[in-house]
């Protein structure tokens, strides 16, 4: 199940990077590599296992629902790229056709 | 370049003798870091708000206020945000970014009047074991030029190494506290997951990454665990267990301690001076009275990929947030949304983070879900049953902390793979949630140091720093 420049283009794509052909054809052979080690996983028989998602026993952990202090709106947006007085600013989201 | 390193209890005993001040010691830390400038251990030094700070503990020891960490000078990885500076995860796209508040580490260690001195150089977004990874340039091992420091927080452990504070705050998802730690011959403990808070740090593998101490003693890292660890309401991760008292483990008393030494531990791949030390370490435990018990880690072989595909995933997930619209550096003339996400983060992220990203992306896609992710969880569960079976027969496990002595710049760096497996020893301790100390246990025949790790069970920090400051006495 080797890995295709085509493939490396859909992963690119969900992942929103983009890449050269050059760095496309490095990626498929470094992926290839990796995936080809951890391969050996699926040999283990873990039909009765359960996945582990988290290490420590934690259930639900709950809070009074309450107001408290957060950041200002103001604050939240110094490190925006693009702002306007109460909002951030982005290019626009539809395309007109 | 090896400066003789300071432990607090030196500075106490300097600072109650009145040989020294905090703002003395401080300065002192400052000037080495100006001098060790080409090691690039830091990315920010808080020259004049670290003296500020230093002369208040000052004032707080003479009015007898002073806190717990009162006359320690700590670096922190700049992955663990601190109000009003910069944390740039030695990454490009956040070159910029200033943050709005304090981690919860930072708060409890400034809360006992640690001095701050300034946030430390790392390989992007904490991905790497070397620290060649940093948009802002590699870091040097002060002890071997020539060589890697280890990472990812490599800054943290070269800041502590060469001199230049106390202690260093680093952050461990794969081993990045305990690898360096043991290339640098200094201590470095990764505490079980969930001891410390994660709120403030900018999340890598958030069911992997866990805060802690690099520092020249077992002592130095217990006081700076001491004050960080314990419940977070701002962290519901952070576990709800007491914070024992980890200065009174250190009792230097081994005598009938149950150490196991995996079977699987010293195969193949291991440097034979690394087996060496490893082995004398045994010897010199045995010595002290410790009981050295032959134990199985049976899906040992599996760790490497098991790690790489969850930690992979979830910073694929993570780092999904770094999307050029609300923080982080925005690419210049795109035209639409999407343009705007894709541009920003191909320009914004280095090789190592984009092939993390897509590699992680992959496993979690539609079809491969099953076969890799949920797969890797499931193995998870296996090796962390191996290390709870073990610990029903042992007090702790010792491992080598690292295959291999320092390697030098380049070695490794066009071979993700080799990479990944120089981690070989130090992931099954963040695959199964326990804590895990790299202490130094020799040198090997060019001079470089050799680190073994003591694995603990899950919040039984105090037995594996009973045992490893015990070693550093034998």
């Amino acid at each position: 199940m080797a890995i295709t420049i085509k493939d490396v283009e859909h992963v690119a794509s969900l992942a929103r990077l983009s890449f050269n052909d050059g760095e496309k054809k490095k990626l498929a052979t470094e992926l290839n590599d990796i995936l080809k080690y951890v391969e050996h996983i699926n040999s283990l028989d873990t039909s009765a296992v359960e996945p582990l998602s988290h290490v420590i026993e934690l259930s639900n952990v709950f809070r009074a629902d309450g107001l408290r202090p957060s950041i200002s709106r103001e604050e939240a947006l110094k490190n925006a790229p693009a702002a306007t007085e109460k909002f951030f600013k982005v290019p626009k989201v539809i395309n007109e056709r | 370049m090896v400066t003789k390193r300071t432990t607090l209890d030196e500075t106490r005993r300097a600072l109650e003798s009145g040989a020294t001040t905090v703002e003395g010691v401080t300065s002192g830390f400052l000037e080495t870091i100006e001098k060790g400038k080409r090691l690039n251990a830091f990315l920010s030094v808080f020259q004049r708000k670290a003296i500020e700070r230093a002369r208040d503990v000052d004032r707080k020891l003479a009015a007898g206020k002073a806190g717990r960490l009162a006359g320690m000078v700590i670096a922190v990885k700049d992955v663990i945000c601190m109000k009003g500076e910069r944390t740039t995860c030695g990454s490009k796209i956040l070159e910029n970014f200033v943050s709005l508040y304090d981690a919860t580490a930072v708060a409890r260690l400034q809360a006992e009047d640690a001095v701050i001195i300034g946030k430390t150089n790392m390989d992007e977004f904490a991905m790497g074991s070397s620290t060649e990874n940093s948009a802002y340039g590699p870091v040097l091992n002060p002890v071997d030029e020539s060589r890697v420091p280890g990472g990812s927080s490599g800054g943290s452990c070269v800041s502590v190494a060469a001199g230049m504070a106390h202690a260093a705050l680093g952050t461990d998802t794969g081993g990045s506290i305990r690898q360096p730690a043991s290339f640098c011959g200094i201590v470095g403990l990764k505490p079980t997951y969930g001891r410390v808070s994660r709120y403030g740090l900018v999340a890598l593998a958030s069911s992997f990454d866990q805060i802690g101490p690099f520092a020249g003693t077992v002592a130095d890292a217990a006081a700076v665990l001491q004050v960080i660890a314990g419940h977070d309401e701002l962290d519901s991760t952070s576990a709800r267990v007491p914070v024992p008292d980890y200065n009174a483990a250190l009792t230097k008393e081994i005598r009938g301690m149950h150490i196991g030494l995996p079977q699987e531990a010293l195969g193949t791949g291991l440097d034979p001076e690394v087996r060496q030390a490893v082995e004398q370490t045994l010897d010199r435990l045995r010595g002290a009275g410790a009981v050295v018990e032959e134990i199985t880690l049976p899906h040992s072989e599996y760790t490497i990929s098991t790690y790489y595909i969850l930690m992979t995933a979830e910073a694929s997930s993570n780092l999904a947030r770094f999307d050029g619209a609300r923080y982080g550096e925005r690419a210049p003339g795109v035209r639409d949304l999407a343009e705007m996400y894709t541009n920003s983060r191909t320009a914004g992220f280095g090789a190592e983070t984009k092939r993390r990203i897509m590699l992680g992306t992959y496993v979690l896609s539609a079809g491969y879900y099953d076969a890799y992710y949920r797969k890797a969880q499931k193995v998870r569960r296996l090796i962390q049953d191996d290390f709870f079976r073990a610990f029903t027969k042992v007090d702790c496990i010792l491992l080598p902390t690292s295959p291999t002595t320092a390697f030098r710049f380049g070695e490794k760096a066009d071979d993700p793979l080799q990479m990944y497996l120089s981690d070989v020893y130090t992931v099954s301790a963040n695959l199964a949630g326990v804590p895990a100390i790299s202490v130094p246990c020799g040198v090997d025949g060019k001079g470089l140091p050799i680190g073994v790790q003591f694995v603990g069970k899950q919040f039984d920090e105090p037995t594996i720093l009973k045992v490893a400051d015990a070693l550093g006495s034998l």
